[in-house]
């Protein structure tokens, strides 16, 4: 995989993940074209679709879209399970996850996504093995006091 | 706002919510201004800040960054968060680093420092962390650094398996950057077992890799094979509650079936091994078996999963090619979800049976779904599966159905999308004129496209009508005849003017006969729709009336009035007003004998390969539907290289690849040989001593640049390299143009010459370096210089490697530098010419002569074309017999100059040719006929 955007129906992007480098600029005018094209596209169409030399696959899941960009020799179908495995994971640990979950913790969004891909191959698919690895790293966490947590209300 | 988690940032909540409740775009940029402007002092402050201050600035900097602002500060600060005894806090670092990559040395250095003391963490958590972020980064630094750490903890028995995925997985991204970093002997067997793993994730994530490696070393990795069949036949053969939590969906590890499916498409069918190739075979059939047994759940999830491992199963049929039995199975099974109602599956199935198409096995099998994916193509409501419908129908298209195809394709075109329409045309053009058995069809087809797409038709496409028509004298008249019936039309498209005008100012003649079509008649039709026309088809229009002139004398004056009007003959665009003024001026003073030289029928085109093909590759980089039925791969135990363009096999002695009935006489090599025998030319089937590859298409587009200096040398899905190239005296130079047609940029991109040395003696060749990486969508130019010292044979090639992907390619070319480019051409009076040609006739060792089969129709027009790109003087009245060419140049060289004379003997009837070369010098006599006598 090449990289996988998440973006909302007002074509706002809230996740982006590049598993190739890219110029900021070039990843920009992909991004902008990428929704754009998508966001025209009308519900029953197919998901799949040829572009430049990749081939994108993408599913909505309410008002998010989730687009990811795969090489020619790439399984479609699986990619959409790569989709869904990783909706089905922020749903579990978010609880019903929704768009502001991730805009107000993006990255957890991306802990999770790391878990499951990296480098653009798939990591773990068992959905169980990825979400002892993410309570792993929040057990971490709250051994830690959140003695940040009175400096800070009330403060910018 | 909803609830934060954990270690839940409130300031970084707060700023989302202020963000979030801007009521407009410059609101937004204020805001976030103000917060930049807050961290940068924070940052700069006196005060130090803790490392949740740090944290939570830097998650802030993130935020904002990811909502497509610029951030160049905070890098020190996160860099700093790394080596935090804070996992949050590590981690939020580490997310920095990893989203914004800064190739700042210094700051690499630190950040190498810290993954090296997390990867050597006790903590699985932290070495992970530490894992993850190389392999995000990915860059040539990490490589390096940690190339030989990673494949220790890869293989090592200590290692757990949830670090061991991360390192399997983050090895393949370094690998994909710098190919070296993979150590080889010992660990390639350690490597491969991985394939064994106890853990599913382990084996998933090693899958990926070995693939990789595979593709790069498929020999050294072959043992991979039989592990691979083996885990696979495991799995398929599983209940889904064997697998536990790797069975998605009632489907038993989908990922991995699929990557193990993956992985044996990089070698052909095992045969060395009948077990395995029997074990791999059960898998697949037991894989399309399953695909007809009831679903397990009505959830997409699980119909996806099971089609992801049957489609895969069915590239990997289509790619071994080889098992007739599972290929037509495989098409039935495509064909019924041709109708199924998932918009998916159909689009798949089209894609898929479009590689069945190819096979000489499903061929037939996937005609039988013609009128489904006819339906397809005119019904599906989503424009990418009609493409899909499109390229299907071309991919099965054949003799045998081709007119029905097209006629499908054409009617389908005038509702067709527009996004389509220019490939569709291309499609149709190309298809009509492969299976054309009668040139009348094709003319209609092709006229048809113009009236239904004209707009789309490019000029491939009307060019090739016409070079084909100027070709075929059988369909001259009647091409006549329609393009005039076409142009009746009320309104026609302008492409149909030009067509109809080129054609009617050549065989126009053809039709004059008919009282509703004379010369007048035409001139008339034409000259209506001049006036809507773009000034480039009144030019060719303007052309037009002047052969008119030619062919049709009584209409003369109309001409030469339509030339005096003020708009032509002072017209404001300069080619009109001047192909208006000499062309007038041509019919005012040339006699009619000078008319009809100047304005004799167009020559015939040299046959080649239509460049609508290229167009269409053009269109679609990477993935181009063909037309072609490949035959079977026998199996062998080579594996496949995919990635090797080696362009030059050596041409081995392939006997008789002409057909010949007659037992070919040998004939030495040695070309000197000019016994009596030779001079019955007509009598002696002689073989092509060079036996070249008809099959050889690289080899055959190089022959091309023997006899021109321009051109594109080479093409695929990646690259193009183009060529210039100008010769004077003894000297040459040459432009290659390299052009990036993906995506992405190619790497390492090295083009080195390959020119032995004791040839460099005599012809001697410096090249230009060019800048190692070629962006995406670029063009570089490299400039080759070259002296001719002495006579050589052959010619330089250079090698050019580049890394796509990360994958490693190399190509190799010819270089348009045969001994001929140095020719300069004489011209002489026919007494010299005998009087040399005696002289030079005078040993043997002066002379070289061949006797070669016609390897392509007898063409004298094309012959000529080729003759005079070869360099020499094509002295034209000095042979008695007219078909005869006879030729005359100087090779320059740096110390001496060759004087080279040449005839060349066509016999029609024996389809055969006879080349004699006469020169001062035997080896340039040899040369000479040896890259001449290549051309025919």
């Amino acid at each position: 995989m090449q990289f996988m955007l998440l973006f909302s129906r007002q074509g706002k992007l809230r996740l982006q993940k590049w598993y190739v480098a890219h110029p900021d600029k070039l990843k920009k005018k992909i991004t902008r074209e990428l929704i754009t094209t998508i966001l025209a596209r009308k519900p029953k169409m197919c998901s799949f679709l040829e572009w430049r030399d990749l081939k994108i696959v993408y599913k909505r899941y309410a008002s998010l879209y989730f687009c990811c960009a795969i090489e020619q020799d790439d399984n479609e179908l699986l990619t959409l399970e790569v989709i869904h495995r990783y909706v089905e994971l922020l749903d579990k640990y978010f609880g019903s996850v929704c768009e502001l979950d991730i805009i107000f913790n993006f990255e957890k969004a991306y802990f999770i996504l790391d878990e499951l891909m990296l480098g653009g191959e798939i990591q773990e698919t068992s959905k169980k093995n990825v979400l002892k690895a993410i309570a792993a790293q929040d057990l971490l966490q709250e051994e830690e006091t959140p003695q940040g947590f009175f400096d800070d209300h009330g403060l910018g | 706002m909803p609830a934060v988690r954990g270690d839940g940032m409130r300031g970084l909540a707060v700023f989302i919510s202020d963000i979030r409740n801007c009521k407009s775009k410059e609101a937004e940029i204020k805001r976030i201004n103000k917060e930049l402007a807050n961290i940068r002092s924070k940052f700069k402050g006196d005060k130090t800040l803790d490392g949740y201050q740090k944290k939570k600035y830097v998650c802030k900097l993130l935020f904002i960054f990811l909502l497509g602002h610029d951030i160049d500060f905070g890098h020190m600060e996160a860099v700093n968060l790394l080596s935090s005894n804070k996992y949050s806090e590590k981690q939020i670092g580490y997310l920095f680093i990893s989203v914004l990559v800064n190739t700042n040395s210094e700051l690499i250095k630190l950040i190498i420092q810290s993954i090296k003391n997390d990867l050597a963490s006790r903590n699985p958590i932290h070495v992970n962390l530490a894992l993850q972020c190389i392999a995000n980064i990915g860059s040539r630094e990490m490589a390096e650094a940690f190339g030989t750490d990673i494949p220790k903890l890869l293989v090592s028995g200590d290692t757990m398996d949830v670090v061991k995925q991360s390192a399997a997985l983050c090895l393949l991204r370094l690998f994909r950057t710098s190919q070296e970093i993979i150590p080889g002997g010992e660990w390639t067997s350690r490597i491969i077992h991985l394939l064994n793993d106890q853990h599913m994730g382990v084996v998933t994530a090693a899958t990926s890799l070995i693939d990789a490696l595979v593709k790069k070393n498929p020999d050294e990795y072959k043992g991979c094979v039989s592990l691979a069949v083996s885990r696979l036949s495991r799995i398929v053969t599983a209940s889904y509650t064997d697998l536990q939590d790797y069975t998605y969906y009632f489907v038993p590890a989908p990922w991995l079936s699929v990557k193990l499916l993956r992985l044996l498409q990089n070698y052909t069918p095992p045969a060395e091994d009948p077990g395995v190739r029997g074990r791999l075979n059960e898998c697949l059939e037991t894989i399309l078996n399953k695909a007809q047994e009831p679903p397990k759940s009505k959830k997409v999830q699980h119909s996806n999963a099971k089609n992801a491992v049957l489609f895969e199963a069915i590239s990997l049929i289509i790619h071994n090619d080889s098992e007739a039995n599972l290929l037509v199975r495989a098409c039935n099974q495509l064909g019924q979800f041709l109708s199924n109602r998932e918009t998916n599956l159909r689009y798949l199935a089209l894609e898929s049976m479009c590689h069945l198409a190819t096979s000489e096995f499903s061929h037939e099998a996937v005609k039988k779904h013609q009128e489904v994916v006819i339906l397809s193509m005119k019904m599906e409501k989503d424009v990418s599966v009609r493409q899909q419908a499109v390229d299907l129908l071309y991919a099965m298209c054949d003799k045998s159905n081709a007119e029905e195809i097209v006629q499908e394709m054409l009617n389908y075109l005038e509702t067709a999308d527009y996004s389509i329409r220019e490939e569709m045309v291309l499609k149709v053009a190309i298809l009509a004129e492969k299976y054309a058995t009668d040139y009348t069809w094709y003319v209609d087809v092709i006229l048809n496209l113009i009236r239904i797409a004209g707009d789309y038709v490019s000029e491939e496409v009307w060019y090739r009508v016409i070079q084909i028509v100027i070709n075929r004298d059988e369909v001259q008249g009647y091409a006549a005849k329609t393009v005039f019936e076409a142009l009746q039309a009320p309104a026609c498209h302008e492409n149909m003017v030009k067509v109809g005008g080129y054609i009617l100012g050549e065989f126009g003649n053809l039709i004059a006969g008919d009282q509703r079509s004379s010369p007048s008649v035409q001139f008339q039709l034409l000259h209506s729709k001049y006036h809507l026309c773009s000034p480039m088809t009144r030019a060719l229009l303007l052309s037009t009336y002047v052969k008119f002139i030619n062919l049709f004398p009584e209409i003369r004056t109309q001409i030469q009035d339509v030339f005096k009007q003020d708009s032509n003959l002072r017209s404001a665009d300069a080619e009109l007003q001047q192909r208006a003024s000499e062309y007038l001026q041509l019919s005012i003073i040339a006699s009619s004998d000078v008319l009809a030289t100047v304005l004799e029928e167009m020559p015939a085109f040299p046959e080649r390969e239509s460049s609508i093909l290229n167009v269409l590759k053009k269109k679609k980089p990477g993935r181009v539907p063909e037309n072609d039925v490949k035959e079977n791969k026998s199996p062998t135990p080579m594996a496949t290289v995919h990635h090797n363009n080696e362009l030059y096999t050596s041409a081995t002695g392939q006997a008789d690849l002409l057909g010949l009935s007659t037992p070919p006489t040998s004939q030495p090599h040695s070309s000197s040989n000019t016994g009596v025998l030779l001079d019955v030319l007509g009598d002696i089937y002689s073989k092509p001593c060079n036996n070249v590859s008809a099959q050889n298409s690289s080899i055959a587009d190089f022959k091309k640049f023997v006899c021109k200096n321009n051109g594109v040398l080479f093409e695929n899905d990646l690259i193009q390299i183009g060529v210039k190239s100008e010769f004077r005296q003894n000297l040459g130079r040459l432009g290659l143009f390299y052009g990036n047609k993906t995506s992405t940029a190619l790497q390492n991109f090295v083009p080195s010459l390959v020119w032995a040395e004791e040839q460099a003696t005599k012809l001697s060749v410096q090249m230009k370096t060019v800048e190692p990486v070629l962006e995406a969508g670029a063009q570089i130019q490299q400039m080759i210089n070259a002296e001719c010292v002495d006579d050589y044979t052959d010619t330089p090639s250079i090698s050019v490697s580049f890394i796509y992907n990360g994958v490693p390619q190399k190509i190799s070319i010819k270089l348009p530098l045969t001994l001929n480019k140095f020719f300069e051409p004489t011209e002489m009076n026919g007494e010299s010419f005998f009087a040399r040609w005696k002289n030079l006739g005078n040993t043997n060792q002066q002379r070289s002569q061949k006797i070669f089969k016609a390897s392509t129709p007898m063409d004298l027009q094309a012959a000529r074309t080729k003759m005079i790109g070869f360099g020499m003087q094509l002295l034209d009245g000095i042979d008695p017999n007219p078909d005869n060419f006879v030729c005359a140049g100087i090779i320059h060289m740096r110390s001496q100059q060759v004087g080279c004379l040449l005839r060349l003997e066509p016999n029609k009837d024996a389809q055969m040719y006879r080349l004699t070369v006469r020169s001062s010098k035997e080896s340039v006599s040899v040369e000479i006929c040896e890259l001449l006598a290549d051309q025919f």
